[in-house]
């Protein structure tokens, strides 16, 4: 293997070693590439090159509309897929002060949980893989399986669906649609305890994770690590819950803090807020009221001149959308922070001094969505 | 001639009589050399070929699904067409590598396990060599696949597989040490390292039983060290594919991978027979001392049928590691041995060795 990377020579003594950890890879779960400088199997440093599923969806953004702007959103997360479009109908509809139906704001809020708990269900399988337990990507691919099967009935897509549209709905939900997630939940926590018996439970699994990869409160706002790794270092960053949208004030959730900030704790986050998730779900799912699925929206929209900016909670943090509008129907500036990007930011900090196969634990419980750090 | 399916030494001998008839002595050693390995080499491709076709049915029940079904009945061609695929498949050159030893490493590999089985006693009387020193035979060849590991890991010219090789020789070298003492503690127990007669040892009860706890301890100790030993999950470090990719034999294609593949599928193997032989009776079927019918009702069952059931039943032990448990860091690996393991395996012998003593076992 030729040296194909360019560290700065002064950093690097001379028992390190660099390799290469992607763009393929099976741990880094896309074409993301970390330049590992190791001595033996311990990690000196890191250095993430970011760039390989660059597609310029922010510069896109400039010469499409507002309704056709959330089918770009779908593809960064494209695990949130729901909760990014959320954003950007957010942002669009406070621009242009839309009174939206209150059924949407129930129907917004579901669909946004369920595609939280399907997220942290992928995250799960590939979190157990990282750490080499193969059965758990197949137990949670099975249960993930029930969500977007509830997805394609109402909305005709699994992964993609694009389903909001600025000022509510692009359909209404299928007739079956509170039937099935009420069936769901009641399968699913079932199925949680089997998680917690492969995985949390398991002897190796803790001594592996625990007091790894130890990020504090300090660094994790500096940082800007935010969603379930940012709180498992006890910051309070739930936008839910600090800023609500959709009908979160409605319903009683928990914000969940850790205090440790270690491998096991983000662990302990993902697998708590899925049953959060259900809570909410289970309160709002009998009550949404009838109404239009959809609010009186103009054929052209075009936002006010000036800056917008809104934020959500996606599956794996903070989305903030910064919007300049030239009074246009194009935006003139479109700008998303994506959590992904300042998660990955830390991972050279928790990573320094850890075995190689902890780097690939930390990197696990960061659960990084590559398209969404390179948009 | 009397040929028996319990008892294959009266048909052994007529063969062996047959040849020394017809042929000259040193003509008649020969042919015998070659039927014997031409059928521990038919054995070993099949038993291999049927692994590694049972490991992926059993992973994937354990899994939620279904495994190969496509290729004859319920899949279970599905290996023949495997292994012909990767006998036709390209090899792909390496740059940089050290030839000699990048190509060397497999057979390294596949011999020592190739050696191993030669000692393993499948049935009465059907044994290739019946050494007086069996068990130390078994040890010492087994362990010698760990040289064709660090070869690949160091002639492949890749970090990744470097680092792999690493990893399985601090591994192996030290689990080493676990499965030799806890064979060394029935061999305590049976007085013998022969194993024919560690098997004729288990006439009325296996050893397993027989020793009390301390052979109790000795077989678990037995499985996690072997399971080490032979490179697989939960302990499967050196491939570690989500860390390494494919650890030692990332670089290896076709048919040179297909080696290490079934050395790992056949060691395996070796050790689960090694651990039915010492602790579970070997082809000895099951006897409960002084229980003089149900014994004979037992003996209706062939040696080899035995065998095969015991083995496959430890193997499958393994498989459910494998499928159950994630895998360890290298310093809680070592850990686990060197200050777990080996401790209680020391004191385990100790006791083992007073139990003999008093003759306080059965």
């Amino acid at each position: 293997m030729k040296e194909v990377i360019n560290l700065p020579v002064k950093n690097v003594e001379e028992e390190e070693y660099h390799i290469n950890m992607g763009p393929q890879h099976p741990s880094t779960h896309g074409v993301l590439r970390l330049v590992v400088s190791l001595q033996g199997e311990i990690v000196k440093s890191l250095k993430p090159h970011c760039g390989y599923i660059h597609r310029g969806i922010e510069k896109m953004c400039e010469k499409d509309t507002y309704p056709q702007i959330i089918h770009l959103t779908d593809r960064m997360d494209y695990l949130s897929a729901h909760i990014n479009n959320h954003a950007v109908c957010l942002l669009v509809e406070n621009a242009l002060e839309v009174d939206v139906p209150e059924r949407v704001k129930y129907i917004r809020t579901i669909v946004d949980e369920l595609n939280r708990i399907a997220s942290h269900q992928l995250w799960w399988c590939s979190f157990g893989m990282d750490m080499g337990g193969l059965t758990c990507y197949f137990y949670g691919l099975r249960d993930r399986e029930k969500i977007l099967d509830i997805f394609e009935e109402s909305f005709g897509s699994r992964l993609l669906h694009s389903y909001y549209t600025p000022g509510g709905l692009m359909m209404d939900i299928h007739p079956n649609f509170q039937k099935n997630v009420k069936d769901f939940l009641k399968y699913f926590r079932r199925k949680i305890k089997d998680y917690d018996n492969i995985l949390t439970g398991n002897i190796i699994m803790q001594e592996r994770t625990k007091g790894v990869g130890i990020l504090s409160k300090e660094d994790a706002i500096s940082y800007g690590v935010t969603g379930p790794s940012g709180r498992a270092s006890g910051f309070a960053c739930d936008v839910r819950k600090h800023h609500p949208y959709g009908v979160y004030d409605k319903a009683d959730f928990k914000e969940i803090l850790g205090t440790e900030g270690d491998t096991f704790t983000r662990y302990m986050m993902r697998m708590h807020e899925m049953r959060e998730s259900m809570k909410i779900i289970e309160q709002l799912i009998d009550n949404i009221p009838a109404g239009d699925y959809t609010a009186k929206m103009k054929a052209v929209l075009k936002l006010p001149a000036g800056e917008y900016y809104q934020r959500v909670e996606a599956a794996r943090g903070e989305l903030g959308v910064y919007c300049v509008s030239d009074g246009n129907k194009t935006p003139y500036r479109m700008k998303f922070r994506s959590p992904n990007f300042s998660n990955l930011s830390a991972l050279d900090h928790m990573s320094r001094g850890v075995k190689i196969a902890d780097l690939v634990a930390i990197g696990g419980s960061l659960d990084y969505v590559i398209p969404d750090i390179d948009r | 001639m009397n040929f028996s399916i319990y008892d294959f030494t009266s048909f052994n001998q007529w063969i062996d009589k047959f040849l020394y008839d017809n042929l000259p002595a040193f003509w008649a050693v020969a042919v015998e050399m070659v039927i014997i390995g031409v059928a521990i080499l038919l054995f070993y491709a099949l038993v291999g070929l049927f692994l590694v076709y049972a490991e992926r049915k059993v992973c994937a029940f354990m899994q939620n699904r279904v495994g190969p079904n496509r290729v004859g009945p319920y899949g279970f061609f599905q290996t023949i067409a495997d292994f012909i695929k990767l006998m036709l498949k390209e090899l792909v050159h390496i740059k940089n590598a050290d030839q000699l030893l990048f190509n060397l490493a497999p057979f390294i590999v596949i011999i020592a396990s190739f050696m191993a089985i030669a000692a393993i006693p499948f049935a009465k009387g059907l044994h290739a060599i019946d050494f007086d020193i069996g068990v130390l035979y078994v040890i010492a060849v087994s362990s010698l696949g760990v040289v064709g590991i660090l070869l690949a890991g160091w002639s492949s010219n890749n970090k990744y597989s470097l680092i792999g090789a690493m990893r399985s020789g601090a591994q192996i070298v030290s689990y080493e040490l676990s499965v030799g003492l806890s064979l060394i503690t029935i061999v305590i127990l049976a007085g013998t390292m022969q194993f024919s007669e560690i098997v004729e040892g288990q006439r009325n009860g296996w050893f397993l039983f027989k020793g009390h706890i301390p052979a109790f301890i000795a077989f678990i100790i037995f499985l996690i060290s072997s399971t080490a030993e032979t490179n697989r999950g939960p302990f499967d470090l050196a491939e570690a594919e989500s860390e390494l990719t494919a650890g030692f034999h990332t670089e290896y294609s076709g048919i040179k991978f297909a080696f290490f593949f079934l050395a790992e599928y056949m060691n395996m193997f070796i050790v689960a027979s090694i651990a039915a032989t010492v602790f579970l009776g070997g082809w000895m079927p099951f006897h409960v001392g002084g229980w003089a019918g149900f014994n004979h009702i037992m003996d209706y069952i062939p040696p080899f049928v035995w065998y095969i059931g015991k083995t496959f039943f430890v193997i499958w032990i393994m498989m459910w590691f494998k499928w159950t448990f994630p895998r360890l860091r290298i310093d809680q690996l070592l850990t686990l041995e060197w200050k777990y393991l080996l401790p209680i395996n020391l004191v385990n012998i100790l006791i083992m060795a007073f139990i003999v003593l008093m003759g306080w076992h059965f």
